[in-house]
């Protein structure tokens, strides 16, 4: 007996890419502005999330998915601690959320009172790329002290960034990172990239960013 | 990265056409996998064997087809093919390309018995 081809040329990841698309149409139906936001352990993801959320809570609602590798809730009590919506997805082991994942924890969140989602991803510089989840804006927060070669490192997650934060910028002083090499090695990668270097811990920089985002939001609101 | 993830969801698509296609038996699974695409070739192949067990494509074999990673200089048009991102354009030292093939990440084809 011999074998026969049979053509198919489907994308491996295609099932995830529908269930992102659900979520996307999900979102805007809401008329809500969503952020991917990933990074790696320690860059600063939950701090970002709460000093974002002080200088926008009179504004606007912001919802927040936390995606954790092991069932601890730290960061999502942080989050339901200043008065916003939070539900945590334990990815029990894996590496990063996938848009199933994503879709579980909407069921979860009140999104008609909902303005902004902010999706935690797991702390991680690979996996995480390359999975879409549906949401307007991909955003990494990278960190000083993490060094300036990650994104010759790390080169797959910066191409496929909206937008990227500098954070630790308070920390400059105090380590040998080099912005002009990083910042060549990102040019490369993913030219023109809007970026923000902040600090979470003086809230430096965060004015650029709240406004920035602002203007989002409200063209999604006005869609 | 995340093989395990990527071996089922071969396994999902292959399954589905495999019983579209009426086979009694899948032979080989043949992918499309461009050389920027962090997954290990063997790694895959470990799982695919312990996933597929019992299913139609128990037995049947992966065949990468590695697409090399090639770039376009944006200042002078030379097209070349390195490994890496973040390398210079060869011809003018340019650091403004883009890449052009090494992203593929799909599923071409399945061989199957009737």
């Amino acid at each position: 007996m011999s074998a026969i081809r049979v053509p198919v040329v489907e994308k491996i990841f295609s099932a995830n890419d529908r269930m992102a698309d659900i979520n996307r149409i999900r979102l805007h139906n809401k008329k809500m502005f969503s952020i991917n936001l990933m990074a790696s352990p320690g860059a600063g993801k939950t701090s970002f999330i709460l000093e974002t959320i002080k200088h926008l809570s009179a504004v606007y609602r912001i919802g927040v998915i936390e995606g954790d590798t092991a069932p601890v809730t730290i960061d999502a009590d942080k989050i339901i601690e200043s008065g916003m919506p939070a539900v945590q997805i334990n990815t029990g082991g894996d590496c990063h959320l996938d848009a199933s994942m994503v879709s579980d924890g909407l069921d979860q969140l009140p999104l008609d009172t909902i303005d902004i989602l902010i999706i935690e991803n797991v702390g991680n510089l690979i996996c995480p790329a390359a999975w879409d989840l549906g949401t307007d804006l991909k955003l990494l927060v990278a960190s000083v002290p993490e060094g300036d070669d990650k994104p010759y490192k790390y080169p797959n997650i910066y191409r496929g960034l909206n937008v990227l934060v500098i954070n630790k910028t308070d920390l400059l002083d105090y380590v040998d990172f080099n912005m002009d090499y990083f910042r060549q090695g990102v040019e490369m990668l993913n030219p023109g990239l809007v970026t923000f270097p902040v600090s979470c811990r003086t809230g430096d920089g965060f004015t650029a960013w709240i406004d920035w985002l602002k203007d989002k939001v409200e063209a999604v609101k006005s869609a | 990265m995340h093989e395990l993830s990527v071996t089922e969801n071969i396994l999902a698509i292959a399954s589905k056409h495999a019983q579209e296609s009426g086979a009694t038996r899948v032979t080989a699974i043949n992918l499309v996998i461009g050389q920027l695409s962090s997954i290990v070739d063997d790694s895959v192949q470990f799982y695919w064997d312990m996933i597929s067990e019992n299913t139609i494509c128990s037995g049947s074999v992966l065949h990468f087809n590695r697409i090399p990673a090639t770039f376009r200089c944006n200042d002078c048009k030379h097209e070349y093919q390195l490994d890496t991102l973040l390398s210079p354009c060869p011809s003018c030292g340019s650091l403004r390309n883009e890449i052009i093939a090494g992203e593929e990440f799909f599923l071409d084809s399945i061989e199957i018995e009737k």
